[in-house]
């Protein structure tokens, strides 16, 4: 691996972080309407996993999308914009935070339906299959969605037809507030893969080159035709399910103790540690990625509204 | 010309569609090995290979999940529902996904995407598997609804449906397949979303669509008869709807009856007779009248079945009462 894409990863958990702080922020001005789910905490999960994708594979996640749209390729710019329901956004504004996408950097989205994209995830990976494309889709999802029925029919159907999909599933140890084990007949989610003869496996979703290590190891086997696979990893979100969150569930040593655990803080200590990067070199990130957010945030409050036209565009392709 | 049936019309655009365009594939439950439940895809298992006639566990919201993945993906699947019943299993993702999708991502998603199913009653399988819900699914933007009531149409608007880059719903009725009729040879499309007179008359105005088409076909033959001359229009396509040969032929004949097979409340007829006192309340002679199935989950008795459906006579019926 060379230097900068150490770098790079360390640059892209910054931005995430940043980002997702100042989504915080605007929304507490009242610039982000609707719901506004954070990723802080969980940066290193995205961005290992996505790293070690090639291009020709396919991105699919739910609503806390923000990070996966970062390690996608997607700018601050077009994200923070899609926020504020700008035209200038991602999804021209219709989207909204949990609807990100860009199909030309293989990011289908952004899915708030909690599930309903896991067997979306299954088609892509049909229609990579049936068209030939040596292709691998990444369906990221929570511990949550695991409990409802798609994931089931998604995972059923991938193994039937052995299909090219690693279902990733972020345990962030609640959906929304309720902790796995009082939702989930078993705590440990990668067995819910083996009734699907599935292979699975753990990791550390805190250490952003384990993440990426196993990725690596599973995106490759897929690809020469192992079938689908389960990678669960290990995460905590600090802030809450989603802005205005009470966070009654849970007390504030678990969150306190997790945060000692910062994603960023690991990787930070272990490219100074292996002398991959020295810490002039990470401040100039933490200066450049805080610099990126803050010009999507000007970028985004000075571009317009859609116009009212858009109302009633892409209801139909043939209009 | 060729005289067949609806099964065989339908059957013949899937059949056509295939071998004109590697990207439509067809798949859903016992459509490959088994032959389709009504047997419309008997033979293309043999003929086009497992990987093109995909047999699917029993999972609807995988199956329609599914299609839509490979659908986004530039596959043309056509995904079959075996009812209309079991949509309500895969209802999150006909209209929180595929309705939604091009909408939601500013168009930069495409749905080309036909799931096909079957409404109606009349075949005794009771309650769960006798519904006529189709308003239901009309009542999403974003989303095509069409429901043929001939060969010809079905045949054309189904190969229209595969070629369109939006989702179709495509609803074939149950006890349809065996209705024969004129399908023109060669190349058929069918435009979705243009209604058409399917009788001309000039005394009253029947709006329907799908198996009430036939219903509707032989009241106004028992009217011709006693002097009365109905034009029927066939809706043919629920969504997006088009109005316009509704209006002009009311603005003619200035009555109206409603013919659907679902139930009345927030159906078809109270869409169209909404639309016809908005768009042509001055043309009104008498009040426009709903005939639809009554206000029960349909019964497996044969008789009863029978009462809780809309019959020719009760289309003569409401067709007295406005003349």
């Amino acid at each position: 691996m060379e230097k900068s894409e150490y770098l790079s990863l360390y640059h892209q958990m910054v931005v995430i972080r940043r980002l997702e702080e100042k989504a915080a922020e605007l929304y507490q001005q009242g610039k982000i309407g609707g719901f506004l789910h954070l990723y802080i905490g969980q940066e290193a999960v995205s961005t290992g996993l996505i790293s070690a994708r090639q291009p020709v594979d396919r991105v699919i996640t739910a609503y806390r999308d923000h990070g996966v749209a970062i390690n996608c390729g997607l700018s601050a710019r077009e994200i923070i914009a899609e926020l504020l329901g700008k035209v200038t956004g991602c999804s021209r504004g219709k989207g909204g935070s949990m609807h990100l996408a860009d199909v030309n950097k293989n990011f289908w989205g952004g899915h708030a339906i909690v599930g309903a994209h896991l067997p979306m995830a299954t088609g892509l990976a049909l229609g990579d299959h049936y068209q030939g494309n040596k292709a691998v889709t990444i369906c990221m999802f929570g511990d949550g969605a695991t409990n409802i029925g798609f994931f089931h029919e998604a995972l059923n159907m991938a193994k039937v037809w052995n299909l090219p999909v690693l279902w990733v599933c972020e345990n962030n140890h609640y959906g929304m507030g309720t902790t796995v084990e009082r939702a989930s007949a078993v705590s440990e989610i990668r067995q819910k893969a083996e009734g699907y003869g599935m292979k699975s496996e753990r990791a550390d979703g805190m250490n952003v080159m384990e993440v990426r290590a196993a990725a690596q190891r599973i995106i490759g086997e897929i690809r020469e035709g192992s079938g689908p696979q389960l990678l669960e990893i290990m995460t905590y979100r600090f802030r809450g399910h989603s802005m205005g969150d009470p966070e009654r569930y849970r007390k504030h040593d678990e969150v306190v103790k997790w945060e000692e655990e910062d994603p960023i803080g690991i990787y930070r200590k272990y490219l100074i540690k292996n002398k991959i990067a020295t810490a002039a070199e990470l401040d100039k990130q933490d200066k450049d990625g805080l610099a990126e957010v803050v010009d999507a945030v000007e970028f985004a409050e000075a571009s317009p509204e859609p116009g009212p036209e858009e109302l009633y565009q892409h209801i139909y392709t043939e209009e | 010309m060729a005289r067949m049936t609806m099964r065989e019309a339908i059957s013949q655009a899937l059949w056509e569609e295939m071998e004109r365009d590697p990207k439509v594939f067809i798949m859903g439950e016992e459509i490959g090995v088994w032959g389709g439940t009504y047997a419309v895809t008997k033979g293309f298992y043999d003929h086009f290979g497992g990987e093109r006639v995909r047999d699917t566990p029993i999972a609807e919201a995988g199956i329609v999940g599914a299609a839509i993945g490979a659908a986004l993906t530039g596959c043309r699947p056509v995904a079959e529902l075996m009812t209309i019943n079991f949509a309500f299993v895969a209802m999150d993702h006909i209209v929180n996904e595929a309705a939604k999708l091009h909408y939601m991502f500013a168009g930069s998603m495409r749905l080309p995407l036909v799931i096909r199913t079957v409404s109606g009653g009349g075949r005794q399988l009771g309650a769960t598997h006798s519904q006529t819900p189709d308003a239901i699914f009309a009542h999403f933007p974003g989303l095509k609804v069409v429901a043929p009531g001939t060969p010809a149409d079905a045949k054309g608007l189904l190969k229209s449906a595969i070629r369109s880059d939006d989702p179709v719903l495509f609803i074939e009725h149950a006890t349809l397949y065996q209705t024969r009729g004129e399908v023109p040879d060669g190349e058929l499309l069918v435009p979705i979303g243009k209604s058409i007179v399917q009788r001309p008359g000039k005394d009253v105005t029947i709006i329907t669509y799908s198996k009430m088409l036939e219903i509707s076909m032989k009241a106004a033959e028992e009217l011709a008869k006693q002097g009365v001359e109905a034009e029927i229009v066939d809706l043919r396509t629920l969504r997006p709807l088009d109005m316009e040969p509704v209006i002009t032929s009311f603005k003619k004949t200035n009555r109206a009856v409603i013919v659907e097979e679902g139930w009345k409340s927030f159906g078809v007829g109270s869409e169209v007779s909404a639309r016809i006192y908005e768009q042509a309340f001055d043309y009104v002679d008498a009040p426009i009248k709903r005939v639809a199935q009554q206000e029960v989950p349909l019964p497996y008795n044969r008789t009863l079945e029978q009462m809780a459906l809309p019959q020719v006579a009760d289309v003569i019926a409401a067709v007295k009462e406005v003349l």
